[in-house]
């Protein structure tokens, strides 16, 4: 069936971003059409943990818009929290040596300074907060604003707030453009849907529509395992991870990196997330890496030997050679809006993209700067290539 | 220790291939999870029950007790109660890895040149009304009762469902003084004939079990289907309704069955989370091989009802391919063909019988029609109709979608018994699930291997 729609905005990717991109857009006023090659949540938001993290970011952009996400996120949880499972259950990071203790103090002290709540916990004050950490660490900080959402029932629920038209199943072959080079919709597999305005809010896929656009957007995949326990009581308080993690996060390297992060959920399984590697889209089951996370939970919390591993997947975290989302405008195609590249922070930094996409949609000065996020900041000869 | 092939599953392919592979000088070692070998249709009684005539249980008991002296005789190294959980490709070839002891917390590894997956299937059961009360089991959960433990679950049975297994757990629950009050099947009679040819190698075994049947004077209800299950505390009867030619319920044919048994089946599905895992092509369902039984891995053949559910006699005869198939190629020679010629007639005849099996026996078109909202489809995380049909509703489309936004398959059993069910009531057809681990491994026996490995 071929139909002819019309609305004000396009978002393209009905996963986390999208969805936020949706309600933000439709709050601002506009129509919104969202439409996905797949159903909700289905590629990278389907595969993530939920992270609402500040704890990981070093002073920068990626920090103010993490900031600026949690504070609206706070805000969604009011109406949704229950239906996407929020909880504000804070992170704790930990040091096993007194020298990863100092480097993590350091962080937290300059994270403090950009706006970020961070307490120094003592080696005694850990089992205060997560009685079955393991014994003999050093120490660690504890970040009261980290929080957590189930990521598709968000996606799917922002995407019902939204009051946005819902179009799955259907791909973007081209992003249509005026002879002057103004967007003015998309083309589907079922039909075109006219919009002056179009958001690629496509996740891994969207350097794939850029180049639908006929821009460069450099997005590369990042491929994540996490494991998945049994159902158990609560008995991991909040999200726990080993300071290593930090520098994993912001590395280069294609290799396999590791460091746990730990967290129960409100359905009971823990989650142990966060390897990442650089393998192209790749999604076979990679044993070593299940086994390096599952070694490193139970070195944090020596109780889940004992526990069973129900099930591991693997997803894949879009991300750009800056490690940092492409935000906003494209200046060589206008009508064209990025939001998309967030690597495995997207979660998080869901609502502060929708919004600042909503006010760059409307005109308006957007709450930050988007500098850092301009999409065309990659001249064409430093694209990476995928393997 | 190290072996030539490690074959995993001792049912009647896994058993096929170990004699033919180690009459031919091939080292086998055979692995299965439970106590004696066999599988599901050789299922034998533990010996301290000292069953006096175990046969009488059976069918085909002499295919049985050649395979049985046959593993006596030879020298295949047989692991009983090892939990296989994963296959590994490794630089020397593939380590088998399972779970030992009667917490499935010891880890044992097979190291070997080349892995037969003869993993064998599992039973489907769709949802009704009343589906999860005490009383209401499998159809294969009462066989193996019957077969395994020497018990019956209980005093007036219903068999209900659709599919093969039908007759014999009826026959088997009737020989066994439960007393069948009705075996309701919901494929049509008048369906048969249509694959009368095709089905001719079959009659006399259906022949078989009809007369048993006959002579226990358990009724036989065709096209028809039991639209719920009744009772407080425990299952006290089933109402049982005529389908019309469209899957619906004929108004007005609701009959109550009084019962305090109902074994309920609704066909097979391969196991084919090893070879997923492996990253075997698979074809739909069912793990894709050659005429050799190869998979597209090298190293790893399949065998039996995991490359499609056709039954026993499928199952020993592409055993038998496989385990010659390893020989030639484990000595770096491609087989011929003409070697195992009346095996390879024996699979061409029973995968048109299994294909036409398959076009009788489907689950009525329109069995979510009768699954309330309040009807629990994944039992492991408590998930309703209701909950999966607001999944739909907030834009899941399939059932991966669902799967995420219910929680439905994400519990112990992983979606074995809910995700046909799942896949219906969000209109699409059964796929392949992943499922990394076969069984749930202990962390600690994840972290142990990762120091092996000698990462940090």
């Amino acid at each position: 069936m071929s139909e002819s729609l019309t609305c004000d905005v396009v978002v393209v990717g009905a996963g986390m971003t999208g969805a936020a991109c949706a309600l933000y857009a439709a709050r601002a006023g506009l129509s919104v059409t969202v439409v996905d090659r797949g159903p909700v949540a289905g590629g990278t938001t389907g595969a993530g943990e939920g992270n609402l993290l500040v704890s990981d970011k070093a002073p920068g952009p990626e920090l103010q818009l993490a900031l600026l996400s949690l504070g609206l996120w706070a805000e969604t949880a009011k109406e949704l929290g229950a239906a996407v499972e929020y909880e504000a259950k804070g992170g704790l990071v930990v040091a096993r040596t007194p020298e990863a203790l100092d480097s993590l103090r350091a962080f937290a002290a300059a994270q403090r300074a950009a706006g970020v709540t961070a307490d120094p916990v003592t080696a005694d004050g850990l089992h205060d907060l997560e009685p079955r950490l393991a014994p003999g660490l050093a120490g660690g900080v504890h970040y009261p604003q980290d929080a957590q959402v189930m990521p598709a029932l968000a996606a799917a629920h922002l995407l019902r707030a939204s009051g946005a038209r819902l179009l799955t199943g259907r791909e973007v072959t081209r992003v249509l453009r005026a002879p002057g080079g103004a967007v003015r919709g998309v083309r589907t597999d079922r039909g075109d849907v006219q919009a002056p305005a179009v958001v690629n809010a496509a996740g891994t896929w969207g350097g794939e529509l850029a180049a639908r656009a006929g821009v460069l957007l450099p997005v590369l995949p990042r491929r994540g395992f996490v494991l998945v326990t049994e159902p158990l009581p609560p008995r991991i308080r909040h999200k726990v991870y080993a300071a290593d993690y930090v520098a994993d996060v912001a590395s280069d390297s294609a290799a396999l990196q590791t460091s746990p992060v730990v967290e129960g959920t409100a359905a009971g399984p823990v989650l142990i997330g966060a390897s990442r590697e650089r393998v192209g889209f790749d999604r076979s089951l990679s044993l070593p890496a299940v086994r390096a996370l599952a070694a490193g939970a139970t070195a944090l919390f020596p109780f889940l030997s004992g526990v069973r591993a129900l099930r591991t997947y693997a997803g894949f975290r879009p991300y750009l050679p800056d490690h940092l989302p492409a935000i906003g405008p494209d200046p060589r195609a206008p009508g064209l809006y990025h939001a998309c590249g967030h690597e495995g922070a997207g979660i998080g930094l869901a609502t502060g993209t929708g919004l600042l996409i909503a006010q760059s949609l409307t005109g308006r000065t957007p709450a930050l700067d988007l500098t850092p996020f301009r999409p065309d900041r990659f001249p064409r000869t430093t694209k990476e290539t995928a393997r | 220790m190290p072996t030539d092939l490690a074959v995993i599953g001792a049912g009647p392919a896994g058993l096929a291939a170990s004699l033919a592979a180690c009459a031919r000088g091939v080292r086998v070692t055979l692995i299965d999870a439970a106590p004696e070998p066999g599988g599901q249709f050789h299922r034998q009684p533990a010996a301290g029950l000292r069953a006096a005539r175990p046969e009488a249980l059976h069918h085909r008991w002499r295919t049985w007790t050649r395979l049985r002296d046959g593993l006596a005789a030879g020298s295949v190294r047989l692991l009983t109660e090892h939990h296989v959980w994963g296959v590994e490709r490794t630089s020397g070839g593939l380590t088998v890895h399972a779970l030992l002891g009667p917490d499935q917390e010891e880890p044992a590894e097979v190291h070997a040149r080349a892995v037969l997956l003869a993993t064998g299937g599992h039973e489907t059961v769709l949802p009704f009304p009343g589906w999860t009360l005490p009383g209401v089991v499998t159809a294969g959960g009462a066989q193996a009762m019957l077969k395994g433990g020497l018990v019956t679950p209980g005093r007036t049975a219903v068999v209900a469902g659709t599919g093969p297994l039908l007759l014999p757990v009826a026959a088997g629950l009737a020989a066994a003084g439960v007393t069948v009050a009705a075996l309701v099947e919901s494929a049509g009679p008048e369906r048969l004939p249509r694959h009368a040819v095709t089905l001719a190698g079959k009659f006399p075994e259906a022949a078989g079990y009809a007369a048993r049947l006959l002579r226990h004077r358990v009724p036989f209800l065709a096209r028809r289907t039991v639209v719920r299950a009744h009772g407080d505390e425990r299952l006290t009867g089933v109402t049982v309704a005529a389908l019309d030619a469209h899957g619906g319920v004929r108004p007005g044919t609701e009959r109550l069955l009084p019962c305090d048994t109902l074994a309920v089946g609704h066909g097979m599905l391969p196991h084919t989370d090893l070879a997923e895992a492996l990253g075997c092509r698979l074809d739909g369902l069912t793990v894709a091989v050659d005429e050799e039984q190869r998979t597209d891995v090298p190293g790893v053949w399949a065998a039996g009802e995991a490359t499609g559910v056709g039954g026993a006699a499928l199952a020993l005869a592409e055993g038998h391919i496989a385990g010659r198939s390893v020989v030639a190629r484990l000595r770096g020679t491609a087989p011929d063909p003409r070697q195992w010629a009346p095996a390879a007639r024996v699979r061409a005849r029973a995968r048109r019988h299994a294909a036409a099996l398959g076009s009788v026996y489907a689950p009525p078109a329109r069995w979510t029609d009768r699954v309330t909202d309040d009807t629990v489809v994944c039992r492991c995380e408590e998930v309703t109709a209701g909950a999966v049909r607001e999944a739909l509703a907030l834009g899941a489309g399939d059932a991966r979608t669902v799967k995420l936004l219910t929680r439905a398959g994400m519990g112990w059993c992983q979606g074995r018994m809910c995700q046909p069910a799942v896949a219906g009531l969000a209109g699409c057809e059964p796929t392949p699930s992943r499922r990394p681990f076969a069984r749930p491994v202990p962390l600690g026996v994840l972290a142990g291997q990762h120091s092996e490995e000698g990462h940090s």
